[in-house]
C-alpha cells in the first residue's frame, strides 16, 4: 500500500517534469546544445576514441539531429547512460533524446511513456559456438550451458526459444558483454548469446575468430532506434524525420559528396523537397529550410554512416542484411517526403 | 731458581685469538634457511611447494610482460605482432593512459591543472600529516588549498573561490569576536557574516567573469583516476570532522541531538552505498524541477560523505568509549567546560585510539569510489568497463587494464596504511 503511494508520488513528479519539459525544441535552441543520451560504450555504435570524441552509428544520429536543429553537428552534449539509468535520464528531462541501441518494445513505448521515432538498426538475438562443438543449428543445443547478460531482453528471449523448442539449457548469467566474452573464451559456457551485431563485433577481436561460428537462427526481433519522451510531438517529429531524411537520402542517392551540388536544385522534385530547394518542409518542423541538408552533410546518408561505423570494411564487418534499403530487400524504409 | 717454573709452563699466549667465523652450519644463509625454511619436515614441504608455485608464476607471467606490445593501434594489431606468442597488449595503456587518469573528456591542454592540483595536495597536506615537523606557515597553504584546487580543476574565474574563501575568513572573524560572549552568538553571527559576504561577492564574480580565468571544465568531464582522487580526498576530509561531531552527538545528553545522530548513523549504515548513489543520480532528478543542474559530482560527494561519516562516527565512538571514566571526571574537576574538555583532554586520546579504524574506513572509502562507475560516471573502472573495453579496437583486453587500475589503487592505499602506522608510532606515549 505504502509502496504504491510512493510510486504514485514518483509518477506525479515524473509527469510534472514531462509536462513542463514540453517545447523541447525551444529549450534545445536556447541552450545551443542537444543533450543526447548514448551508451557508455558499444563497439561501432557509440564509443569515444583516443581523443575523447564520440564515434559510432548511434552517435551519428545524435549529430544529425544537432545539425538539423542547430546547424552544428558538434553542438551535442553526449550523456553516457547505462542500461539502468537510461530511461530515468530521459524521463527526468536530463537528456532530450536517447540514441542508445534500445529495443522498441510494447511496454517501453506504452507503459514507460516514451516515443520511439523509428528504427535505425534491425537486430536480432543470435548464438555463437566454438566450431569444434560441431553444432550447426541452435536446435541442437539441448543441455548446453549458455552465457547471457543479465537484466536484458536476451535473457527472456533465450528462455522463450528453448521452451518453445522443448529443449533444456543451463544459463550462466554475466553482467557485461566484455565479461561474458571472457567467460565464453575461458570455456565457462558452450554458447554465448546476445544481439547478432554485438556477437560480430566481439568475435572480430577474438584471438582466433575462425574457430567460432554464428548459428543461423535469429531468435528475436530487436528493432533498435532513437526515442524521446511522450508529450512533445513536435520534437518527436524532428527526431523521426531527421532519421527518415538520412534513409531517404540513401534511397535517392544523396551522399555527403554530392549533397551541396544537389541542394542547388535538381530534376527530381523529392530531392528538392528533401534538401529544401522546393516546398517548405523545414518550416513545418520549425527548422531552417536546409535542415536535412545539414543533417546529411555531417556524415552522409544512412548507408554511408552504416559503412563507416559497422559496415563490411570495418573490423566489425556487419553485412547490411535486414538493414538494407527496402529496394534491396531490406527493411529500411522511410515514408515519403511530401 | 726463579726460572724453575719456566719449564713447567709449556705455552703462554701473549695475544688474543683472532675472532673466527662461526661454523658454516651455524651462520649466514645456511643457518637462516635451516631456521626459517627447513626447520621441520612439514615446513620443508611447505617451502618446496611455495617455491614451486612462485617459480611457476614467474615462468608463466614473465613472458607475458617481456613480450608485451607497447605500440599498436588495436588488439588485432597486437595479436599480429605477437604472432601466436603469449604477451600482453600494453598498447592500450600507451594509447589510453590519459583517459584512465583524467577521463575521456577532460581537455588535453588542461592536463597540467589536475596534475598541479595533485602535487599541491601532497605539499599542503604535509603539515597536517606531519605536525610539528614542518613550519607552521605551511598551514596557510593547507587552508587555501581547497579553493585553489577547485579553481585549478574546474576552472572559471579565480574570483569564485576567492569570494568563497573571503566568506569563510569574514565568518571566522565574526565568530571569534562574538564567541567570547556566547558560543551560540558566535556561531550564528559567523554564519550570517559569511552569507552576507558570499551574497555581495556574487555580484563581484558576475562583474568580472574573466578575471584570471581558466577554461571552465564541467563536472561531467571529470573522470579517470582523477575522479577517484577527488571523491576520495574530499569525502575523507569532510567526513572525519562530520563523523567526530556525530560521535559526540550520539553521546550527548540532549535527547533531540542524540536522537538525530542515532537515526542518521543507523539509517546510513543500514543502507548500501550503491543505493545512496542511485538516489543521488536517479531519484533526485525526479524531485528537482527540470532544468535544474544540481552538479552530479556534488550530489555524489554528499552521499559518500554521509556514508563514511556514519562509519567514522562509530569508530570514534569506540575511541570515546575506550577512555576510562576518570578522564572525563578529571576534565570536569579542572573546571573545563564541554568544548574545552573535549578539545584538550578527551578527543586527543580518543582519536589516537581510533586512528587504525579511521584509516581503515578511509582506505575502504577510497576504494568504494569506483562504485560511481555504476551510475555512469567514468572513474578508472568506469573508463575501463565502458569506453575502453567496449571500443572496436580494444574489445577483449582485460588483464592489462585492470592490472593498471589495481596498481594505481595499490600505490595510494599502501601509502595511506604505511602513513597510519608511522603516525601511531609517533603518537605512542605509553611504555610498551
Amino acid at each position: 500500500m505504502k509502496k504504491s503511494v510512493f510510486f504514485g508520488a514518483l509518477a506525479v513528479a515524473g509527469a510534472a517534469a514531462t509536462a513542463s519539459a514540453a517545447a523541447t525544441l525551444d529549450e534545445v535552441k536556447s541552450r545551443g546544445k542537444l543533450n543526447c543520451g548514448v551508451t557508455t560504450g558499444v563497439p561501432g555504435f557509440a564509443e569515444p576514441d583516443a581523443n575523447g570524441e564520440w564515434q559510432g552509428f548511434d552517435v551519428a544520429v545524435c549529430r544529425a539531429v544537432a545539425a538539423a536543429v542547430l546547424g552544428d553537428s558538434t553542438a551535442v552534449e553526449f550523456v553516457p547512460t547505462t542500461g539502468k539509468t537510461r530511461f530515468t535520464a530521459l524521463a527526468s528531462g536530463e537528456i532530450d533524446m536517447l540514441a542508445r541501441n534500445t529495443t522498441w518494445t510494447f511496454s517501453r513505448d506504452v507503459d514507460l511513456k516514451f516515443e520511439f521515432t523509428g528504427v535505425n538498426y534491425y537486430d536480432g538475438q543470435g548464438f555463437m559456438v566454438p566450431k569444434d562443438l560441431g553444432v550447426s543449428s541452435a536446435k541442437d543445443l539441448d543441455g548446453a550451458t549458455v552465457c547471457i547478460q543479465t537484466g536484458t531482453t536476451t535473457e527472456l528471449n533465450l528462455a522463450d526459444f528453448f521452451r518453445s523448442n522443448n529443449i533444456s539449457y543451463e544459463p550462466v548469467p554475466i553482467e557485461t558483454g566484455a565479461e561474458a566474452v571472457q567467460q565464453y573464451i575461458a570455456g565457462a559456457c558452450d554458447v554465448y548469446t546476445t544481439d547478432a551485431s554485438a556477437l560480430a563485433a566481439q568475435r572480430a577481436n577474438f584471438e582466433s575468430p575462425d574457430d567460432h561460428v554464428l548459428l543461423p537462427e535469429i531468435v528475436s526481433k530487436e528493432p533498435l532506434g532513437p526515442l524521446v519522451r511522450h508529450g512533445d510531438n513536435e520534437w518527436a517529429d524532428i527526431v523521426r524525420w531527421t532519421l527518415n531524411a538520412l534513409i531517404t537520402a540513401e534511397e535517392l542517392g544523396v551522399t555527403s559528396v554530392n549533397v551541396e551540388e544537389l541542394a542547388a536544385g535538381t530534376e527530381n522534385p523529392e530531392v528538392n523537397r528533401l534538401l529544401g530547394s522546393e516546398g517548405d518542409l523545414g518550416g513545418m518542423l520549425g527548422l531552417e529550410a536546409d535542415w536535412a541538408k545539414n543533417a546529411i552533410s555531417v556524415a552522409g546518408n544512412y548507408g554511408e554512416i552504416f559503412e563507416k561505423n559497422i559496415g563490411a570494411s570495418t573490423p566489425i564487418g556487419l553485412a547490411r542484411g535486414l538493414n538494407a534499403q527496402w529496394t534491396n530487400g531490406g527493411l529500411i524504409y522511410s515514408p515519403p517526403f511530401r | 731458581m726463579s726460572d724453575t717454573h719456566a719449564q713447567s709452563v709449556a705455552f703462554v699466549r701473549e695475544t688474543e685469538i683472532p675472532p673466527a667465523p662461526p661454523p658454516e652450519a651455524q651462520s649466514g644463509a645456511v643457518r637462516w634457511m635451516q631456521q626459517n625454511l627447513f626447520s621441520s619436515v612439514f615446513n620443508s614441504i611447505l617451502t618446496v611447494i611455495s617455491f614451486t608455485f612462485i617459480a611457476w608464476l614467474v615462468i608463466n607471467v614473465y613472458p607475458w610482460f617481456a613480450n608485451g606490445i607497447w605500440q599498436a593501434d588495436s588488439i588485432r594489431e597486437c595479436r599480429e605482432l605477437l604472432d601466436g606468442k603469449t604477451g600482453a597488449c600494453f598498447a592500450v595503456l600507451t594509447e589510453r593512459w590519459n583517459q584512465l587518469l583524467f577521463g575521456f573528456s577532460y581537455p588535453v591542454e588542461g592536463y597540467w591543472r589536475p596534475t598541479t592540483a595533485f602535487v599541491l595536495l601532497l605539499v599542503s597536506i604535509a603539515p597536517v600529516l606531519a605536525r610539528g615537523r614542518l613550519p607552521n606557515a605551511m598551514f596557510i597553504l593547507t587552508a587555501i588549498y581547497p579553493f585553489l584546487a577547485y579553481w585549478l580543476i574546474w576552472g572559471g574565474t579565480i574570483m569564485t573561490p576567492v569570494v568563497a574563501l573571503v566568506g569563510f575568513v569574514v565568518g571566522y572573524m565574526a565568530y571569534s569576536r562574538l564567541v567570547t560572549r556566547s558560543f551560540a552568538m558566535g556561531a550564528f553571527g559567523g554564519t550570517a557574516a559569511a552569507i552576507v559576504t558570499w551574497y555581495l561577492g556574487g555580484f563581484l564574480v558576475d562583474a568580472m567573469p574573466n578575471f584570471l580565468a581558466l577554461a571552465e571544465v564541467p563536472s561531467r568531464s571529470m573522470g579517470g583516476f582523477m575522479l577517484n582522487l577527488i571523491l576520495g580526498t574530499v569525502c575523507v576530509s569532510l567526513s572525519i570532522p562530520l563523523g567526530i561531531l556525530l560521535a559526540l552527538g550520539r553521546q550527548s545528553n540532549m535527547p533531540i541531538v542524540k536522537g538525530i545522530c542515532v537515526v542518521f548513523i543507523e539509517f546510513i549504515r543500514g543502507v548500501p552505498l550503491i543505493t545512496l548513489l542511485f538516489v543521488a543520480n536517479v531519484v533526485l532528478a525526479y524531485f528537482l524541477p527540470p532544468g535544474t543542474t544540481f552538479d552530479l559530482i556534488l550530489r555524489v560527494i554528499i552521499m559518500i560523505t554521509m556514508f563514511s561519516a556514519a562509519y567514522i562516527a562509530e569508530v570514534v565512538r569506540g575511541g570515546l568509549a575506550a577512555l576510562p571514566r576518570g578522564q572525563y571526571e578529571a576534565a570536569d574537576s579542572l573546571g573545563l567546560d564541554y568544548p574545552q574538555a573535549m578539545r584538550l583532554i578527551i578527543l586527543p586520546q580518543a582519536l589516537k585510539i581510533s586512528i587504525p579504524g579511521i584509516v581503515n574506513v578511509a582506505v575502504g572509502l577510497f576504494k568504494d569510489t569506483v562504485l560511481v562507475s555504476v551510475i555512469s560516471m567514468f572513474d578508472t573502472v568506469g573508463m575501463i568497463r565502458g569506453p575502453i573495453q567496449q571500443s572496436t579496437n580494444w574489445l577483449g583486453i582485460y588483464w592489462e587494464l585492470f592490472g593498471f587500475a589495481a596498481l594505481l589503487f595499490f600505490i595510494v592505499c599502501y601509502s595511506i596504511s604505511q602513513y597510519s602506522q608511522w603516525l601511531e608510532r609517533q603518537l605512542q606515549t605509553d611504555h610498551r
